[in-house]
């Protein structure tokens, strides 16, 4: 690695950090209906909407209304993503005559749209129309990104309130998240993104005559208001099949940068909008502080393992998957912030990274998403984390655990564990279930111990709802789609609606003042606490299967073996 | 019932919202602001369409700058990598015939250091771009095959340090020269 590597890895850590406490105050403004700079830009679209659909923006439910409404708001985008993928070649603006997607496919994509997974068994250049993918998919990315922000809050305002059972309103929330931060967000980076070269326009495929005389068909469409909101809303759904690679989706080295900045800055923020809640930024920097460490580990390890030498190699860089003007270096912080972010889009492609490199990103993914996360998911599982890690501490000091003086009691420690077995459950039985099976061996395109990282890598993805892949595994088969889809929904609701139990549940509590017995959450031990509660219960479960996948795969790569 | 109502109509409301009018309202400023780039970065040579500045193409001639092996063959119909790891034989066995086959192409000495884009498949299939040194490795292969005299060679080299673009704002991303205009500087040397 050169100064210039440590220079692009810094330059990025050092925005992140200033960024987060600006756009943390703009979003506690946003959701606790303060005043701020959107409202008289957009104000009258927050007000046209309520009247749209009839409510009273400031009438609060509790957590099953909560719910109930989020549930139904997914079911409604689900079904119609659905119904337009199985009936594209009827539908206007398919330039390049895309034929119906296959049930099982369309199934797949409407549930990975919605839960803000974002996996692509399909290539999109392809498949999907521009109508669907705008239409569709790009709706998704908007509404799934919101959807996950509104949980979130509500969990703060659970945690921030005492003895009420109302939570907020999930159309309010949701509203709001869309039109005052992701809207305006996509609409700058959009444009941005075009400055560098990202297509956005409606023509048909463009053939044209390459300078040694063949053919060539180049694919277009309204890329760049897609791509804007799929890294803002840590969505990851390419507009094309090999996602940021793609020299139209991510053209520069400075397209590159803001792409992945895109990815954190929510999930970032989002910390100090919590803290501004629970009125102590100090709570909000402790979990961006255990976030941070979590991240430069994970990006240390992967560095180190891309710029090793190995003896099938040498000391030849490893640019298989990647590309010229990215480098190893900004492929591999591509990488990690993905797979940290349950963002899932990809510059490189992560099947052909070495082996440790793509044992971190499943590890991230494996750890519930929860590394800054996707936008509300991540730091929404980060508390299902922090009170086990107030319930562990509670137990070995021998009080009744508290966090932020709220007790933490038997049915919350219920739902988190449901909540984090669920990740577990879908990424330790599927994986079995596929390596075993015909149906599921077939699908793959690397023999030995890193055919079997491709499965698993993949139910990681689906289960932490990333949508990043080990491409090479064909996906888009019947027992895949099926498997995946539900995978995504139970990593998804699985976690969601113990999450909002959590919150209706803590909002009904009482709040004891802190005295001098009070355990502090908001320390370095306590940051010490967390992270090993998040690798010991988190990651130690998958230990067994990934030593049977990337771990064995390094050592048999140090010994030159191929497949 | 009636929160399904609600969940409906503001589907409906999002879908018109961020499905429908916010891509439009981008593509409207993009068209008037950036119209060569939201149009895919064309070049025109001689009035007709040669490429795309950004998409790399497949160059085998002996006459023209080779680009990186590509798993798709430079058709972007799909577009992706070859995803192999790095213990997967064919990978091994493709570096090696990649390497034989550069320096054979280009008569460079067995033993030249290759640099490694020129031996990994990239990641889109579709990379524009190679380095610096990767290009002037394959100089001497082009003038001779195009029968230069030693100021067009100068003149070719000249060319490639003139394209080579350095890192954005100084430090992102990496040195690289993009193949394809290249190439197209390369045919007005005279």
């Amino acid at each position: 690695m050169t100064i210039q590597d440590f220079l692009q890895i810094a330059l990025f850590i050092a925005l992140l950090i200033g960024l987060t406490p600006i756009m943390g105050n703009f979003m506690s403004k946003v959701f606790n209906g303060e005043k701020h700079f959107m409202l008289p830009v957009l104000g009258w679209l927050e007000r046209l909407t309520y009247k749209f659909i009839r409510i009273n923006p400031d009438e609060e439910t509790n957590w099953k209304s909560y719910t109930f409404g989020l549930l139904a708001f997914n079911l409604a985008g689900f079904l119609f993503l659905f119904l337009i993928q199985v009936f594209q070649a009827y539908l206007p603006l398919n330039p390049a005559n895309l034929t119906n997607v296959s049930w099982h496919s369309a199934f797949n994509t409407a549930v990975s749209f919605m839960t803000n997974t974002n996996w692509q068994g399909y290539a999109g250049e392809t498949t999907m129309s521009y109508f669907v993918q705008m239409i569709g998919l790009a709706v998704q990315n908007f509404v799934s990104a919101a959807t996950g922000i509104a949980v979130v809050i509500a969990l703060i305002r659970g945690i921030s309130r005492k003895s009420t059972d109302k939570i907020g309103n999930f159309w309010t929330d949701l509203t709001r998240a869309t039109l005052y931060i992701l809207l305006p967000l996509s609409i700058l980076f959009a444009v941005v993104l075009v400055s560098q070269g990202v297509v956005q326009n409606f023509n048909s495929y463009e053939t044209v005559q390459t300078l040694q005389g063949t053919q060539q068909v180049l694919p277009m469409g309204p890329a760049a208001s897609q791509i804007a909101i799929k890294q803002l809303g840590t969505n990851g759904g390419g507009f094309f099949n090999a996602n940021a690679a793609h020299p139209f989706e991510n053209p520069t080295p400075f397209s590159n940068f803001l792409q992945i900045l895109a990815i954190f800055i929510i999930p970032a923020g989002l910390t100090y909008t919590y803290g501004r809640f629970v009125k102590s930024s100090r709570q909000g920097w402790t979990i961006f502080a255990a976030m941070m460490i979590l991240f430069l580990a994970g990006l240390g390890i992967s560095l180190y393992a891309e710029y090793s030498a190995n003896p099938i190699f040498g000391n030849l860089p490893l640019m298989e998957g990647k590309e010229t003007r990215f480098g190893i270096t900004n492929s591999v912080l591509f990488s990690v912030v993905t797979t940290d972010a349950s963002c899932g889009a990809v510059n490189a492609m992560h099947d052909s990274l070495s082996p440790f490199s793509g044992m971190v990103a499943m590890i991230n993914m494996m750890l519930g998403e929860i590394i800054f996360g996707g936008v509300g998911a991540g730091l929404y599982g980060m508390v299902v984390f922090i009170i086990l890690t107030v319930f562990i501490a509670g137990l070995m000091v021998g009080r009744t655990p508290e966090y932020l003086g709220k007790k933490i009691e038997a049915f919350e420690v219920k739902m988190a564990i449901i909540a984090n077995l669920s990740t577990s459950f879908v990424i330790l039985v599927f994986t079995a279930w596929a390596s075993v099976s015909s149906y599921g061996l077939s699908s793959l395109n690397n023999a030995g111990p890193h055919g079997f990282s491709e499965i698993l890598y993949a139910y990681s993805s689906a289960a932490g709802n990333n949508g990043s892949a080990f491409a090479g595994l064909n996906a888009n088969t019947l027992f895949y789609n099926l498997t995946l889809g539900i995978g995504m929904l139970i990593g998804r609701f699985g976690v969601i609606i113990p999450i909002l139990a959590i919150a209706g549940s803590l909002a009904s509590k009482k709040t004891t003042p802190p005295s001098l017995g009070t355990f502090r959450t908001d320390n370095w031990l306590f940051i010490g606490l967390l992270i090993s509660v998040i690798l010991i219960v988190g990651g130690l479960t998958y230990f067994p299967a990934l030593s049977l996948g990337p771990v064995v795969e390094h050592f048999l790569m140090n010994s030159a073996i191929t497949f | 019932m009636k929160t399904l109502i609600i969940s409906l109509k503001i589907f409906l409301f999002f879908t018109v919202l961020t499905g429908v009018l916010y891509p439009l309202f981008v593509t409207g400023i993009a068209q008037v602001v950036f119209p060569a780039k939201a149009n895919g970065s064309l070049l025109i040579n001689d009035n007709k369409k040669i490429g795309s500045e950004l998409i790399g193409q497949q160059f085998d001639s002996t006459i023209y700058f080779s680009s990186r092996p590509s798993a798709i063959s430079y058709n972007p119909l799909p577009s992706g990598g070859s995803n192999y790891g790095l213990t997967n034989s064919k990978l091994k066995q493709q570096v090696i015939e990649r390497k034989q086959h550069f320096i054979k192409f280009n008569q460079l000495d067995s033993l030249s250091q290759i640099p490694a884009e020129m031996l990994f498949a990239s990641a889109s299939g579709l990379d524009p771009h190679i380095s610096k040194q990767s290009a002037l490795l394959q100089v001497n292969r082009i003038a001779t095959a195009r029968n230069f005299n030693v100021a067009q060679k100068q003149q070719l080299i000249a060319c490639v340090n003139r394209l080579t673009e350095k890192p954005q704002i100084l430090v992102l991303g990496e040195e690289r020269v993009n193949v394809l205009l290249l190439n197209l500087e390369l045919d007005k040397i005279r």
